[in-house]
């Protein structure tokens, strides 16, 4: 049993996997080996990874987010649109969208709504914003924002060292933290957290609060990437984000998360695209063939957790 | 919070005089919608003090406990903290932590998603800033190694990963750390024993009475009555929602602690139920073994018999059940069932009705195939079962198309009768069906179940009341999953179930 610790193995299935799939796309287009190649892969990657984050903290008090898709494609409209021409109309608009995120989940925690269906209608609020804003693709992202999405690190891709940046800020915060244990005892047994003396309501709603911060940064950075932006651009972020927490060692229910896991998840999914494209598979195959991955790492997890079950 | 008192209290430290209280309740009543839970009790429990807290179930000890520590409000009553008065709208669990009154409740309060320290720091919210981790851990082991010397656990160890004895052990222990801000002054002890095993149980229970002695107060729930008088300084005996008995522990002794809890049954009850026992011939429609029994013993059920399953309830009785059902439909190593069955559910909400469906429809479900022809349910035929069953059981409705909740809960239990005795099956397996029922219904529901036994129909009946088991013809008792005691009709004495019920082997 002490061979081979199942609680490692959980943790290493995320990495390796992405190690698997890095070394398969280098393997068949050796071009992509370089920092241009990476920079490239990678920083379509990064939005999904900020937006498994802002899921990854609705999952950790139980719920699930259908919205953040919907929430992602807003704020990147506001961002081409408003944020570029009236920056503090902007800026005040991503403000408020984080405050409606907050609400919420005071709504939902006050008023014991499922998550689910409130936030399916919230994806459909959140896409009509988007359409109103922006009726037809374009936009133009601000030029600051560019600049900063854009910017060449010496020697590591700034995608890289962004992605590495949020997983451990985010793993610091809510695994090692005194606050962070907290927010996450609430999805393990809210009950107990409850009696303890603590207020349910303030947790969700930080939770809510930190999910809509993290859907923002991801919409931004999306925008800096593309430089323009379309009301559908994000919808599909809704299941990679909750594909890229589960694939990351997470689970549904119980507060049972890894940060560090679900941004390799995420990273994972988007460069799933990328080896499929470079397999001349072509892009109506690829959504299937995206699928069909899926299930054989999570079929690879349910065996890591069978194990894990007789190791107890 | 006035210096007086607190100078009181800290008076009161070295003497253990009951004047001084820490927490004292008078009066205190609470109920939930209708049922009344707690009948006007009074209880004060001063420092020094080990209180032994013993009753049925439904007794009101949690439901009392819960109050004390603040997690209820009273509906009505006095609730004193440390010398004073709190207003009933004030009650919380701060208030109370902040005089230093911990609960170790009967289900467990711990997130499992979590290492045990940082089950430590989500108790303690004074435990945060830098290095909280190897403070928590530190508290933890400390309290861990004074309470259960060699227990082996390693506060990084996620909670969900240990074992049920010592989940409850960091229970326990997290219940008895001391920090800066807060001091343990009292702590209530929920059945804590219920998941050790005998020699960690007594450890507890030696640590219980060193805390004592340092001037603590201890409330012991325990239905092991050995572990009662072993610690307690003195006994308080529930009994529907009131206060019994509150008596120095040398007072009583184990007859007539029993006593205390139990009540004379009346002998008002008419003399069917004073037939013999029947002897048990033939094949068994059902045996079946609990899966933790160690020998051989087993439930068995004969054709037009009513089989009663007893015990304190949790006791692996609707597990058995489940069981049964389960071998009626699959093969299985503990169970063999002969002929079909149907489940009448004691818990309506979470397994007995179809919250949106009317009363008709919460009726027949279980008899769709037997009312259907050519793959559709005959709508004629399922409306002459609704009629038949309203008669039958006088469900009181104008209309089997209403909604099944707008009937009262003893006529929800009907509609679930209903739906078992309206069914094919020979067999009826009952969860503690009579929850919350009156007693003009209870009345109607055990005639009918006499009947239909009569004519040959089998009943499994799990029941919590002694009064239920007086119709069974043969009756077993549970405890801790397994069967202790198995007593025919003529054998059967309240006194026989309660003492099995509780442990024999005192500690």
């Amino acid at each position: 049993m002490a061979r081979l610790d199942p609680k490692l193995l959980r943790a290493a299935v995320p990495a390796l996997s992405l190690a698997l799939l890095l070394v398969a796309i280098f393997i068949i287009q050796p071009r992509t080996m370089s920092y241009f190649g990476l920079n490239l892969m990678l920083n379509l990657a990064l939005p999904i990874a900020f937006a498994t984050m802002a899921q990854l903290f609705i999952l950790t008090v139980n719920d699930l987010d259908l919205s953040i898709g919907g929430f992602v494609s807003m704020v990147a409209c506001i961002a081409a649109t408003w944020l570029n021409e009236t920056p503090l109309l902007g800026i005040a608009a991503l403000i408020a969208s984080i405050a409606a995120y907050a609400a919420l989940g005071a709504l939902i925690h006050l008023r014991n709504l499922p998550s689910i269906v409130v936030t399916l209608g919230m994806s459909f609020v959140w896409l009509g914003c988007a359409v109103l804003l922006l009726p037809s693709p374009g936009g133009a992202a601000p030029d600051w924002l560019t600049a900063i999405v854009k910017f060449k690190m010496p020697f590591v891709p700034l995608a890289i060292v962004a992605s590495a940046v949020l997983g451990l800020v985010v793993h610091f915060g809510l695994m090692r933290s005194a606050g962070g244990v907290v927010l996450r005892a609430s999805g393990g047994n809210p009950q107990a957290v409850a009696k303890a003396g603590w207020s349910l309501l303030k947790l969700k709603v930080t939770m809510y609060a930190l999910a809509g911060t993290f859907g923002v940064l991801s919409g931004l950075i999306l925008v800096g990437t593309t430089t323009s932006a379309d009301a559908n651009i994000a919808l599909r972020y809704t299941l990679l984000s909750i594909a890229g927490v589960i694939l990351g060692g997470g689970e549904f229910t119980g507060g049972r998360v890894s940060p560090i896991g679900a941004v390799l998840g995420a990273l994972t999914l988007a460069l799933v695209g990328s080896l499929l494209s470079f397999l001349r598979i072509s892009p109506e195959w690829q959504i299937g063939a995206q699928g069909l991955m899926l299930i054989v790492v999570l079929a690879l997890r349910s065996l890591v957790n069978r194990f894990e079950e007789r190791a107890q | 919070m006035t210096t007086h008192s607190q100078q009181q209290r800290r008076e009161a430290m070295p003497g253990s005089s009951l004047q001084d209280s820490l927490v004292a309740l008078s009066g205190v009543t609470k109920t939930f919608g209708a049922v009344r839970a707690l009948a006007g009790v009074d209880l004060s429990v001063g420092p020094g003090e080990c209180i032994g807290l013993v009753g049925h179930n439904g007794a009101g000890k949690s439901t009392l406990m819960q109050i004390l520590a603040g997690t209820l409000r009273p509906t009505d009553g006095r609730y004193d903290l440390g010398g004073e008065t709190v207003a009933l709208s004030d009650v919380s669990v701060s208030k109370a932590q902040g005089v230093g009154i911990r609960c170790v409740f009967q289900e467990l309060s711990l997130c499992p998603n979590l290492t045990a320290t940082e089950n430590v720091r989500v108790r303690h919210a004074a435990l945060s800033g830098f290095g909280w981790r190897k403070r928590a851990a530190k508290l933890l082991t400390e309290a861990l190694d004074d309470i259960f010397p060699g227990h082996g656990i390693s506060p990084g160890a996620t909670v969900g990963d240990l074992s049920l004895g010592r989940r409850q052990m960091v229970e326990i222990a997290i219940n008895f750390i001391a920090t800066e801000s807060s001091h343990p002054r009292l702590v209530i002890l929920d059945e804590p024993t219920s998941s050790l095993d005998q020699s960690v149980a007594s450890q507890l229970l030696a640590y219980a009475r060193r805390f004592v002695e340092a001037g603590g107060s201890i409330i012991l729930i325990s239905h092991i009555l050995g572990d009662i008088f072993s610690t307690a300084g003195r006994i308080v005996v529930m009994r529907d929602g009131a206060v019994v008995a509150d008596r120095p522990a040398s007072e009583f002794d184990r007859a007539s602690l029993v006593a205390a809890m139990g009540h004379v049954a009346e002998d008002d009850e008419d003399e069917a139920l004073a037939h013999a026992a029947k002897a048990r011939i033939g094949e068994p429609v059902v045996i079946a073994r609990p899966p933790k029994q160690a020998n051989g013993a087993a439930v068995s059920l004969h054709r037009g018999e009513i089989v009663g399953l007893a015990g304190l309830a949790g006791h692996g009785q609707t597990a058995l059940l489940r069981l049964v059902q389960h071998a009626a439909y699959h093969r299985s190593r503990l169970a063999e069932v002969r002929g079909r069955i149907a489940f009448v559910a004691g818990d309506r909400q979470s397994d007995g009705v179809f919250p949106l469906w009317s009363i008709g429809e919460n009726v027949t479900i279980r008899s769709l195939p037997a009312l259907s022809r050519l793959g559709f349910v005959s709508s004629a035929r399922e409306a002459a079962m609704e009629a038949e069953w309203k008669d039958t059981l006088k469900i009181r409705t104008p209309d089997m198309d209403d909604n099944i909740l707008t009937l009262s809960g003893g006529n929800q239990q009907k509609a679930l009768f209903a739906r078992a005795l309206g069914s094919d099956a020979e067999i009826i397996a009952m969860d503690d069906p009579m929850r919350g029922v009156d007693v003009g219904t209870k009345r109607e529901v055990y005639e009918r179940i006499r009947k239909e036994a009569g004519e040959g129909r089998s009943f499994l009946w799990y029941t919590t009341e002694f009064d239920e088991l007086l119709h069974c013809d043969h009756v077993y008792v549970f405890r801790e999953g397994r069967i202790v005691a198995e007593l025919d009709r003529g054998e059967l004495t309240e006194e026989k179930v309660l003492q099995s019920s509780f442990d024999e082997a005192a500690a």
